[in-house]
Formats: C-alpha cells, sequence, structure tokens
C-alpha cells in the first residue's frame, strides 16, 4: 500500500515540477503575433488589390488562417493556391477568380497625364503610393513600385487610367517553356555529323 | 630528383566529369588569315554589348565622330564604354534589332560611315609599368573591353580584385572547345606577341603565382605559335585534350588546376582569374596603342560560306554586310546560327549587329544543321547524366522543370547548369533539354523578382498603413479634445435654459399658419380648376412638413426643459390654446368659404361660427398678451442667447413661408387664377416683414459687443451672422413677392389682396421678433475687455467735405471718380463708426466699474460725442453719395434701380419658365412646336441677357455693387 502511495506522490510531485516548468517556458518563450499568418502572407503576391474581399494581403492571410478559403487570390493565380494547399495541408481548391481570363497577367497602372485634373483621388486609392502627384497638378505612377491591383482605376473622375500589360525588357525575359513531346524544338541547334 | 616530380606534378592535366565529342569543323575556316571586314554603310552598336549598365551616350544624333572617339561611357560600376568603330555621323540613337534570343529590340547608337576612318589622337603607353595598376583598369574600362570569349563581362571588374584577395593563378582561355570557331585560333597564330604582351598587362594587375594558358591539342599551330612567343617568360602552356566543354570556365579551371569552383562561388573565391585569349589581346592594344575596343576577330563559316574565315570585323557592323562581304547570299541560308552550334542560337533577322561577344557566325546549309526531330518521352537512359560537365542530373532537372517544379529543380541545383548542351547533344529522344533549363532558370529568376517587388509592396503597403492609422488616431484625439472643451462649455452654461419653448412654440405656430394659408391657396385653385394644382399641393405638403418639424421641436423643447418657469408654461399653454382657436377659426373660415363658393346652404351657419370661433381666439390672444407681460423677467443670461435665436429660426420660417406663397402667387397668377391679388399682398406683407427684420440685424449688429466676449456671450456672434442671412434671403424673397404681385395687379388677378394679408401678416410678426431681439440685444451683458483700452486719438478725417456733386449725364470719369469717392467714403465711416464703438464700450466699461476718476470720464464722453458726430457726418456724406449715384442711374437709364433690377428679374424667369415648358413638351410636341418654343426660349434668353447686362452695368457704374 505504502508502495502505491510513494508512487502516486512521486508521479504527482514529477507533474508538479514538469507543469511549473512548461507553465513557465509558455510564458517565457510566448510566440508573439501568428507565425502562420506570416507564411501565408509571404506566399500572397502582395498587390494588395483587394480582390479577396480584404483591404489588402495581410488581412486576407489572417482571414486564411482563421478559415477562409485560400483560393481568391486572383494576382497569385493556381500557383498561389497550391502553394497555400501546401502549407495549410487543406483540400485542393481551383482558383476563385470568377472568370477574369487575365486575372494574374501582369499589369500596371498608366495615367495619361495630358488628360489629369491632379484630384489626387488615385493617390488615396493606391495602396502602396505609388503615385505621385499633388493637387492640381499632374500625377503619375512609379511603373517599379506599381502592383497593378487596378484599385486607382475606378475613382478617376476623368477616367484617365489605363492597366497596362507589363512587356518583358531584356532584363525580364525568358526563354519560352519549349512545345512539349511530338514538337519541333525550334530552338534547337541540331549538330549532326555529315 | 623531387624537382622533376613536382614540376610533372604541377604540369598535370586533370579532368572534368563528363564532356562530348561533336563533330570539330573547324578545319572550314582555319586555313585562311584573318582577313579585313567589310566597312559598312551604316554601324549599330547596342548600348549594351556587355552584361551589367547599359552606357550612357555621349553624342547626339547628327554629331560627326571621330574613330575611336568614346560615343557612350560606362554608368555604374558594371558597364563598358563604347567608342566610333569608325568616322561618320551619328544618325540615330533609337531602338534597333540586336543580338539576343528574344529577337527584342534595344537603344542603339547608328553611325553613317563616311569611309575616311578618321582616326581621334591616340595616347599609347609604351611600358604599361609606369602605370599604376588603378590607372590601367581605368584605361581598360574606358576602352570599353569586355570579356570577349561570349559572356561579355566588363574586364576592368575581373582585374580589379583588391587588396584582399591573393590571385593563385592567372588562366588565360584560349581552348576554343566549341565546333566551328576558329577566331581564337587564327589569332593565336597570328598575333601570339600581342596576346603574350597583353598576358603581361594581367600579369601586372594581378600579379598571380602562375599564369597557365589552356590550348586544346586541335590547334597544334597555334600552340607552336604561343609557345615560341612566350619562351622565356612565366608563361605556362598547357595543351588539353579536346573535348566539349573543356572551354567553360569552371571546366578550364579544373582541367587546368584540378581546383573546383563549388555553387555559387566566382573563380576568383578559388583564387583564380580566368581571362579569354582575345580579351588579352584587346588589352594590349588599348593600353599599348591606345586603341579602344572597336572590332573583333569573329569566324564566318558553315557549309552556306563561300569563303569561310575570319575577318576583323568593326563593332556594329550588321551580320547581313558581314555575310556579303564573305560571299554569302544573306535571304538563302539554311540556318544562320550566331555563336556556336552548341550555346548559339538561330538568328531571324540578319540586319542584327556584330558586338563585342560574337566569336562565330554560321551561315549553314539544312543538311548540315538541320531542322531539329521532334521531341520524344525520355526513355530514361541516363546519358545525359554521363556527359553533364557540371555533374548535374539533367533528366531529373527534366521533369522538374517539365512539371513547373521549380523548388525541386533548385535542389537538383539547376542555376548551376552552364547551358552547355551537351546533355541535348546526347540524347537519344532529341529532347531540348538546355531550353527546358533555360526556362527553368528564367521562371526562377521571375519569382525571386516577383518576390523582392512583393516584400517592397509589403513594407510600403504597411508603411501606408501606418501613416493613415496614425493621421486617424491624431484626428481622433483631435475630435476627443474638442469634445472635451464643448462638454465643458455646456456645464458652464448649464444654468441658462438653452431652448426657449415659447419661441419654439411660436414658430411651429408660424409654420402651420404658413401650411394653412397654402392648403386654402390650394383649394382656391382647385376651386378654379387652376393647372398648378399639382405644384400647389406639393409646396402644401413641403410647409406641413415645416410645420411638424416645428410641432416636434416645441415637444421636444418641452421634455427637455421641464425646469422652465413655471410662468413660461403658462405663456406657452395660452399660446397653444391661441394657435388652436385660431386654426380652428380658420378651418371654420375655410369651410364657410367653400360652402359658400358651392352655393351650400349652410354657408351662413358655417360663417357665423367662425365668427365665434375669432372671438374666442381674440380673447386668448389678449390673455396671453397680458400673461406675457405679468411673466417674470427671465434670468438676464438667457435671452443674451436665445432671442438671437429665435429670431433666426423666426426669419427662416417666414423666408420659407413667405417663399411658399410666392410660388403660389406666382403660379395663381400664371393661371389667372382669381386669388393672384390676395398672394401678392402676402408677398408685401412678407416684405416689410423682411425690412423690419433686417432693420432689426443691424441694430443688433450695432449693439453688439467690438471686442471679444466672455464664453457664455459669444454665442450672438454666429446667430447675428445667420439673422444676417436670413434677412437678405428674407428681402430677396420679398422682392420676388413684389414683383409677383405686381405681375398680379397688371394682369388684374384677383388673389392680389390676399397676398398682401399674408405679407402683412409675417410683417407683424417680423416685429415681434424684431423686439424680441432687441430686448435680447439690450440685455446682453458688456463685454469684458482690458481696463483702460487705448482711446483712438486722431481719427481720420470724414471726407464729408467732397460734396457730391449732381450728375446729369454719365461720363465714365466722373463714375469712375465717384466710384473712388464712394469707396472712400466707405472706408471713412466705417472706421469712424469703429472708433466711436470702441470709446463708447470703453466708456461704458469706465462708468460700470466706477474706479475711473469723473473728470476722465467726462473727457471720455466728450471723444465718444465727438467721434459719434463724426460717424454721422461720414454716414450722411455717403448716404448722399448713394443716392446720387442711383439718380444718375435714373437719369441715365431713364429708369431707376429698382426698376431694372426687375426687369432682369423678370426676364430671367420668363426664361426659366420656358425652358421648363420646352422640358415638358420634348416628349410630346411636334417637331415644328419644339422649334418654335425653342426659337423663342433663344429670344428670352437674348432678353434676359441684356436685361441682366444693363442691371451690372448701371450698378457697375456706379458703385453700388454692394
Amino acid at each position: 500500500m505504502t508502495a502505491v502511495l510513494i508512487a502516486v506522490a512521486a508521479l504527482l510531485a514529477l507533474a508538479a515540477v514538469f507543469g511549473a516548468v512548461l507553465g513557465f517556458a509558455s510564458e517565457k518563450f510566448k510566440v508573439e503575433g501568428d507565425p502562420i499568418v506570416d507564411q501565408i502572407d509571404s506566399l500572397l503576391p502582395q498587390t494588395q488589390c483587394g480582390q479577396c474581399g480584404h483591404p489588402g494581403c495581410r488581412p486576407y492571410a489572417e482571414a486564411i488562417a482563421e478559415g477562409e478559403e485560400h483560393n481568391r487570390c486572383p494576382p497569385g493565380g493556381q500557383d498561389t493556391v497550391d502553394a497555400l494547399t501546401d502549407l495549410l495541408g487543406r483540400d485542393e481548391l481551383t482558383l476563385d477568380d470568377e472568370g477574369a481570363e487575365d486575372a494574374d497577367i501582369p499589369k500596371v497602372a498608366y495615367i495619361r497625364e495630358d488628360e489629369c485634373i491632379g484630384c489626387t483621388k488615385c493617390i488615396q486609392a493606391c495602396p502602396v503610393d505609388a503615385i505621385v502627384g499633388a493637387a492640381k497638378l499632374m500625377h503619375t505612377v512609379i511603373v517599379d513600385e506599381c502592383t497593378g491591383c487596378d484599385l486607382c482605376v475606378e475613382p478617376c473622375p476623368v477616367d484617365c487610367i489605363d492597366m497596362v500589360e507589363v512587356q518583358p525588357t531584356l532584363q525580364t525575359w525568358g526563354w519560352n517553356r519549349p512545345a512539349g513531346i511530338g514538337q519541333r524544338p525550334d530552338s534547337r541547334i541540331e549538330v549532326v555529323n555529315l | 630528383m623531387i624537382r622533376t616530380l613536382f614540376r610533372s606534378r604541377s604540369r598535370k592535366i586533370y579532368d572534368f566529369h563528363g564532356g562530348i565529342h561533336p563533330p570539330e569543323r573547324k578545319d572550314l575556316s582555319n586555313g585562311t588569315a584573318i582577313a579585313a571586314g567589310p566597312l559598312p554603310s551604316q554601324l549599330i552598336l547596342p548600348l549594351n554589348m556587355h552584361i551589367g549598365a547599359p552606357a550612357k551616350p555621349l553624342v547626339e544624333p547628327g554629331e560627326r565622330v571621330l574613330k575611336g572617339q568614346m560615343i557612350a561611357e560606362p554608368s555604374g560600376a558594371v558597364s563598358a564604354a563604347i567608342h566610333a568603330p569608325t568616322s561618320g555621323t551619328v544618325s540615330a540613337i533609337g531602338p534597333r534589332a540586336i543580338q539576343h534570343p528574344s529577337g527584342m529590340d534595344a537603344i542603339c547608337i547608328v553611325i553613317d560611315t563616311d569611309g575616311k576612318d578618321e582616326w581621334i589622337e591616340r595616347a599609347g603607353v609604351a611600358d604599361y609599368t609606369e602605370l599604376s595598376p588603378g590607372e590601367l583598369v581605368d584605361t581598360i574600362r574606358h576602352a570599353g573591353i569586355a570579356g570577349m570569349g561570349g559572356a561579355g563581362f566588363p574586364t576592368s571588374i575581373k582585374v580589379n580584385l583588391g587588396d584582399h584577395q591573393r590571385v593563385e593563378e592567372l588562366v588565360i582561355n584560349a581552348v576554343e572547345c566549341e565546333p566551328y570557331i576558329t577566331a581564337d585560333d587564327r589569332l593565336m597564330r597570328e598575333r601570339a606577341a600581342e596576346i603574350i604582351a597583353g598576358i603581361h598587362i594581367l600579369q601586372y594587375l594581378l600579379n598571380p603565382r602562375r599564369t597557365l594558358i589552356g590550348i586544346e591539342d586541335n590547334k597544334p599551330d597555334a600552340i607552336s605559335a604561343i609557345k615560341r612567343a612566350c619562351k622565356g617568360c612565366d608563361i605556362e602552356v598547357r595543351v588539353v585534350p579536346t573535348k566539349y566543354p573543356s572551354g567553360g570556365e569552371k571546366q578550364l579551371i579544373q582541367l587546368l588546376t584540378g581546383k573546383e569552383v563549388k555553387s555559387g562561388q566566382l573563380p576568383a573565391q578559388v583564387g583564380v582569374v580566368c581571362q579569354n585569349v582575345g580579351t588579352a589581346y584587346a588589352i594590349k592594344r588599348a593600353v599599348i596603342d591606345g586603341e579602344p575596343l572597336l572590332s573583333r576577330v569573329t569566324t564566318l563559316t558553315g557549309e552556306g560560306v563561300r569563303q569561310p574565315g575570319n575577318f576583323e570585323v568593326l563593332l556594329g557592323t550588321p551580320i547581313r554586310d558581314l555575310l556579303v562581304h564573305g560571299g554569302v547570299d544573306p535571304d538563302n541560308i539554311g540556318r544562320l546560327v550566331m555563336g556556336g552550334p552548341m550555346m548559339g542560337f538561330t538568328l531571324h533577322n540578319p540586319a542584327v549587329p556584330v558586338v563585342k561577344t560574337t566569336n562565330c557566325i554560321i551561315a549553314a546549309t539544312l543538311e548540315e544543321l538541320p531542322e531539329p526531330p521532334p521531341e520524344q518521352p525520355c526513355i530514361r537512359c541516363g546519358s545525359c547524366a554521363d556527359v553533364c560537365p557540371a555533374n548535374l542530373l539533367p533528366q531529373q532537372l527534366y521533369w522538374h522543370a517539365k512539371n513547373d517544379d521549380l523548388e525541386k529543380a533548385q535542389h537538383h541545383n539547376l542555376m548551376d547548369c552552364i547551358e552547355c548542351g551537351a546533355c541535348a547533344y546526347v540524347c537519344p529522344s532529341h529532347i531540348p533539354l538546355v531550353q527546358y533549363y533555360r526556362y527553368a532558370k528564367a521562371e526562377v529568376r521571375q519569382q525571386a523578382a516577383d518576390q523582392v517587388k512583393a516584400d517592397k509592396a509589403r513594407q510600403r503597403f504597411e508603411a501606408r498603413q501606418a501613416r493613415i492609422d496614425a493621421e486617424k488616431a491624431e484626428k481622433e484625439a483631435r475630435r476627443q479634445a474638442r469634445l472635451e472643451a464643448n462638454r465643458k462649455k455646456k456645464t458652464e452654461t448649464a444654468s441658462a435654459p438653452t431652448v426657449d419653448t415659447a419661441a419654439l412654440k411660436q414658430a411651429s405656430l408660424e409654420a402651420s399658419k404658413a401650411y394653412k394659408a397654402a392648403v386654402k391657396a390650394a383649394k382656391a385653385a382647385e376651386a378654379d380648376n387652376a393647372d398648378n394644382l399639382d405644384a400647389l399641393k406639393a409646396d402644401v405638403d413641403r410647409l406641413k412638413a415645416i410645420a411638424d418639424k416645428a410641432k416636434a421641436a416645441v415637444r421636444d423643447a418641452k421634455e427637455a426643459g421641464p425646469a422652465a418657469a413655471p410662468a413660461e408654461d403658462i405663456v406657452g399653454k395660452l399660446k397653444k390654446q391661441v394657435g388652436d382657436a385660431s386654426s380652428a377659426y380658420k378651418t371654420a373660415v375655410k369651410a364657410a368659404k367653400d360652402a359658400e363658393a358651392n352655393g351650400d346652404d349652410n354657408a351662413a351657419e358655417l360663417r357665423a361660427k367662425a365668427d365665434e370661433l375669432k372671438a374666442a381666439a381674440d380673447k386668448l390672444k389678449a390673455e396671453l398678451r397680458d400673461a406675457k407681460a405679468n411673466a417674470p423677467a427671465t434670468p438676464a443670461t438667457a435671452p443674451q442667447v436665445d432671442p438671437v435665436a429665435d429670431l433666426k429660426k423666426q426669419v427662416g420660417d417666414v423666408s420659407s413661408a413667405y417663399k411658399a406663397a410666392v410660388k403660389a402667387a406666382k403660379e395663381a397668377e400664371e393661371n389667372g387664377a382669381d386669388n393672384a391679388a390676395e398672394l401678392r399682398s402676402q408677398a408685401d406683407e412678407l416684405k416689410a416683414k423682411a425690412d423690419q427684420l433686417k432693420a432689426d440685424l443691424r441694430d443688433a449688429k450695432a449693439n453688439a459687443p467690438a471686442t471679444p466676449a466672455p464664453a457664455p456671450a459669444a454665442a450672438p456672434a454666429d446667430p447675428l451672422a445667420d439673422l444676417k442671412k436670413k434677412v437678405g434671403e428674407v428681402s430677396s424673397a420679398y422682392k420676388a413677392a413684389v414683383k409677383a404681385a405686381k405681375e398680379a395687379d397688371e394682369n388684374g388677378a384677383d388673389n392680389a389682396a390676399e397676398l398682401c394679408a399674408e405679407a402683412d401678416r409675417l410683417k407683424a410678426e417680423a416685429d415681434h421678433w424684431k423686439a424680441e431681439l432687441r430686448e435680447a440685444k439690450a440685455s446682453a451683458p458688456a463685454p469684458a475687455a482690458p481696463k483702460t483700452p487705448p482711446a483712438p486719438t486722431d481719427t481720420p478725417k470724414a471726407p464729408e467735405t467732397e460734396a457730391p456733386q449732381a450728375l446729369t449725364a454719365v461720363d465714365p470719369e466722373v463714375a469712375a471718380k465717384r466710384q473712388k469717392r464712394l469707396k472712400a467714403l466707405k472706408t471713412a465711416y466705417n472706421m469712424a463708426h469703429k472708433q466711436y464703438k470702441e470709446a463708447h464700450a470703453a466708456l461704458e466699461r469706465g462708468e460700470r466699474n466706477g474706479d475711473i476718476p469723473a473728470e476722465e470720464l467726462n473727457a471720455m464722453q466728450q471723444k465718444v460725442d465727438k467721434l459719434k458726430g463724426k460717424a454721422d457726418v461720414a454716414r450722411d456724406a455717403l448716404d448722399a453719395l448713394v443716392e446720387e449715384a442711383k439718380a444718375d442711374i435714373r437719369a441715365h437709364t431713364g429708369k431707376d434701380l429698382k426698376t431694372l433690377k426687375l426687369e432682369a428679374a423678370r426676364a430671367e424667369s420668363a426664361l426659366a419658365d420656358k425652358q421648363r415648358e420646352l422640358e415638358q413638351q420634348r416628349d410630346s410636341a411636334s417637331e415644328d412646336t419644339l422649334e418654335a418654343l425653342s426659337s423663342e426660349l433663344q429670344a428670352l434668353e437674348a432678353e434676359a441677357q441684356i436685361a441682366r447686362k444693363a442691371l451690372k452695368q448701371a450698378v457697375e457704374e456706379q458703385g453700388l455693387q454692394d
């Protein structure tokens, strides 16, 4: 009987000690914020376009972490959906882009500067401060900073903003993917022994 | 013995993994000496012939350039200069097709050559050791030398390593392992001495322990030439076995030194610098001869070339010219390749220029370089892995690249692939493996770039968010502060009743009266089958809404202010009774009228009832008056604020009622309704009321404290302003009413009298409020101010001496003069008045405080009187002048100002009516009618414009704008 009591007492003592250690550790090494949100956020394309229904990529990342579907990012395309599927271990989903074919074609805003009246509305709409200008003065888009989110187009009272597809430059150009099995790869030079 | 052992060991040629032995075909072009290239009519020089930032143009189109003149300078650290390869004129700087597999355009400098080949002054250095390494590096940089082997990396970067990096081996790459190419071979055979001189310069710059030249054993002539040239110096010539790709930088380093450059490392990190033999030659020319990089040796070969060989081609020479020079028909080539067949690419446009990296042009027949066969499925034979010089697993890379599994491809060291093409060469399934890797690499780079951009966007977004939040917080803090201040103020003034229930009641009563009048008008119109019934009804609805609102306000006030004095309650009750009684009376009157109109029998009875009700109402009114008189004076603080506010409110109600009345009258007139005269009289009444209100307002303003009032008294300032606005509104409304009434008169409308009556009623109301306002003003405490305000000592002389002169005709000069005078007078009067007020306030304060000696008080009194006199004089003068101006207008136009205004207003209203008519008929009327209407409209518009102009002119002429 004493042996049983001793065993129980010993286990209780151990439980108390480890409980105290764990409790202390959980306080001491507490992780601020939600690391999964950061991970999701880093996979999102950061266009801050709001097409997912959230005011920016981070809010959407938070919503995904809380259980919202992760297929609502048209600029990210199916790749982003797949990456999120991998990260979250959820069911595979197809991109919910409401039939927008060109949603993941990179674009930038272009202000037809002759028509700009300097109303600053687009400046206020830009989520990444990529439009410069002042009241009654012409505005222009910093192309390198523009995420192509489209949010400046709607507020423009004179419709002088176009979304222009980003044209490849010599620096961004890359080889095409070969056409595949059964096709002649025109880029290959066949060296044969005559 | 040991020495020999060491030597033999050090001379050992290592090996690298894999490699292939494609057909060499070098004998096509290596048999003839280097010939001079063509001198084309146009040279196209891309700003980016090298890796790194594009050069910055130094010339303008139209500028003449000499051979060797720098036409673009390096911009940034990794960049190279560009020089004019011959003399000529810059004809354009713009996009041209360039040597790029994408076939895209890039900015180029285009030179129209003049054939003179005129050199700019050259400054070579016979003994380069006189120059410091830094100066030499600068010379190389400004000579525009970039790696001639094919990559085009600016040489000045490669030879400027810094002190911390010790160079063990300088490797000169003379392998030239790709099939077909013989440019370096011929260069070594013919210009070995110059190459060695270039290598010496490199040795001087880099100070390596060993210098090795690697040459493939398929170039025996070149080997012997170089060996001869470097006899007696510390340069070792190493012959390497023929194998592709021995000429790869990393492969050659491994071959010659046994050192492996790890993944992601640069050769310099293992103590090796590798330079092409052509680069060494270019360095010699730049440093010793002072000739920048203007040309290069390019192999023109292939079965399609009649005389294949090597040519010293000017940079920028279009390939087409070179082909023609070599006896090739540029339009009839099986396949045109730039670079070697293993790593080069097919050119589709022969207009692209030869650049610093162009070592070979192959114009091949289709038998020689046939169309590639279709891609077949991978059979996993593993041949590609056997030949890969970078020790990769091409098969795995292929699968991952094909499935866009970039992460896994990177795990298999995709980025270490040198794209040599050995795997594709051996692939039995003819899979374009290199293209797959190039595609995957581009995707990886793109993703990395996207990630960088996304991070930047995130930072910017977060920064913006933080900024917006900060702004919001600041705004919120300001709002809270304001709220706090308001609350404090409220608690301070809590003792004073905030709402005057009685006034509200009165307002409510007025509103309901106006509403009822409108109902009556509507009824009358209905009886006459007037057309404007709908409009009238809308008016009625609007007035009803106003009345309801007023009533609601009264109710609210009652609920909110139960603490109001009982006397006020009595008054309020009485008022309500009066209101009820009068409304009952009115209803009765209306009923009686209706009955009369319908010829009912009980009309007389109804009349009698109405009379009865009227008597009752009168009685109640008398009672109310008594009660008011007996009511205890309200606390002094209350009327400071409330009467003014009430007055404001009243004015608002009156004006809205008046507007409704005017509208009704107008419409009635238009329709020839009988009650036009009545409506007109109402309008008149309103006008009178408005006038009185105006006068009130003026008084209020005059009595308003000149100095800022303490907190509780601060309120009147705003109500006064509002009151003023209201008065303006009322007066303008009144004018319109007068107009309407006049028109009604002219048309002989019957409702003119009714209008008059309404106006009278409104006037009475206005009087009432005016009295209240005056009371409020009188009871307002004098403002607190500094004890001894500086009384103005010298007042500006009022220009009353400038007696106005009668004018018979408007002389622009005279008018201008008068305008000036008018302005001066106004300023003088305003000043005098202000001074007077200030002085008066000071006097009052002195009297109240009683701390100022009597004599001083007397003096002040005198001063005040004097100032008042002055102000009065100024005012009189001003008035006289204004009168004069008015008279002048009359004399000038034959009409007085009022008439002019009236005319303008009438024209405007006619125009508006016509417009409305046109609008209404647009849908229904025929085209002819519409046309007629629109022409009428135009005529009216012209008329209105004339009237407006006349008025404006008259007013402006006399400076009476305000």
